[in-house]
């Protein structure tokens, strides 16, 4: 472990004592914040799979219905015939906070003359075509469900990743060097404090050896 | 604020999105499917479909916007069928997220 190089002071080990403190707290509080964005992720990211899987299937025969319609009447005249769409989607969105990150809600309307109808004249077209956009639109609020899902799994994703990252940084990196550090001026503090208490006896020693040797003498006399 | 919402894709693809209201743009190849999607994406559009077929083709445009909260780029299946890239993107991010695929493992 790399060790910080701190002075072995007192006053250098109260600041890390704090630190390692908010440390401590810092690593408790992100521990649960990805412990609930995963919680909630995989809530998300299950629907979102069901969501897509139902979504393919129904757009698949949208496809089907739609290359009928373009069997039965020219590429051009269909083209022509949706080239001009009456309706305009309009989308509005709002956010929505999940655990610090966020998230688009969209909400979807449709706008100009064709709304909830046909946006497109009948006169050139063929039914098949009528019922391949009314199986679209109807697939519509899904596919709006899908983009807004989606946006929110990638999104909680990258926020737990970062979220573990700083958890790991704080649990592997940041305590165990605030740790080895106070321990190391703890261990010098109290080095010092033994030298101390050793000169202090030496001393006592020699003064005590000369007040004996002065006794001696003097009873000598 | 209003947004729209944008289609890329072949033409046979996404031509029914015309009729309900997208913003249908028509590509024949991968970097013009980027172009658009570049050019889109900094317009007010908040939700971008493409189809797969050009999507995977260009995965380092489409991740751009995986981080930032608009737009939403979504893939889906084009008139040749489901590939299964979409939800093979789910799982990146659940892979992403948990360090494990823990949904998709059969």
């Amino acid at each position: 472990m790399a060790q910080m190089r701190v002075n072995p002071t007192r006053m250098e080990m109260k600041k890390l004592q704090g630190k390692l403190a908010t440390a401590r707290r810092g690593h408790k509080l992100l521990k649960d914040k990805r412990d609930e964005l995963m919680k909630q992720f995989l809530d998300i990211v299950r629907a979102n799979k069901e969501l897509r899987e139902a979504v393919e299937a129904r757009l698949m025969t949208v496809h089907a219905s739609m290359s009928i319609a373009a069997s039965l009447s020219s590429s051009k005249m269909l083209e022509e015939a949706l080239m001009l769409p009456k309706t305009e989607g309009v989308l509005s969105v709002s956010y929505r906070n999940m655990m610090s990150v966020d998230l688009p809600v969209f909400d979807f309307a449709l706008r100009g003359a064709g709304a909830g109808g046909q946006s497109y004249g009948f006169a050139f077209t063929s039914g098949e075509l009528d019922a391949a956009i009314a199986q679209l639109s109807e697939l519509l609020p899904d596919l709006i469900k899908l983009a807004e899902l989606e946006k929110t799994a990638q999104m909680l994703a990258e926020e737990i990743e970062k979220t573990r990252r700083r958890v790991n940084a704080l649990e592997y990196i940041m305590i165990p060097q605030y740790q080895e550090s106070i321990r190391s001026i703890k261990m010098k503090l109290d080095e010092n404090e033994r030298g101390n208490t050793v000169r202090l006896m030496k001393v006592k020693d020699l003064a005590v050896a000369k007040a004996l040797a002065e006794a001696q003498k003097r009873k000598a006399e | 604020m209003e947004y729209k919402i944008g289609v890329i894709g072949d033409i046979e693809s996404v031509i029914g999105f015309m009729a309900v209201g997208f913003t249908v743009v028509t590509v024949e190849t991968a970097e013009e499917a980027a172009k658009e999607l570049t050019r889109m994406a900094e317009e007010n559009y908040a939700i971008l479909f493409i189809t797969e077929r050009f999507a995977k083709e260009i995965p380092d445009a489409i991740a751009a916007y995986k981080d930032s909260p608009l737009p939403s780029v979504i893939t889906i299946p084009g008139k040749e069928g489901a590939t299964g890239y979409g939800l093979a993107n789910i799982k990146k991010s659940v892979e992403r997220a948990v360090g494990a695929d823990i949904l998709f493992k059969d």
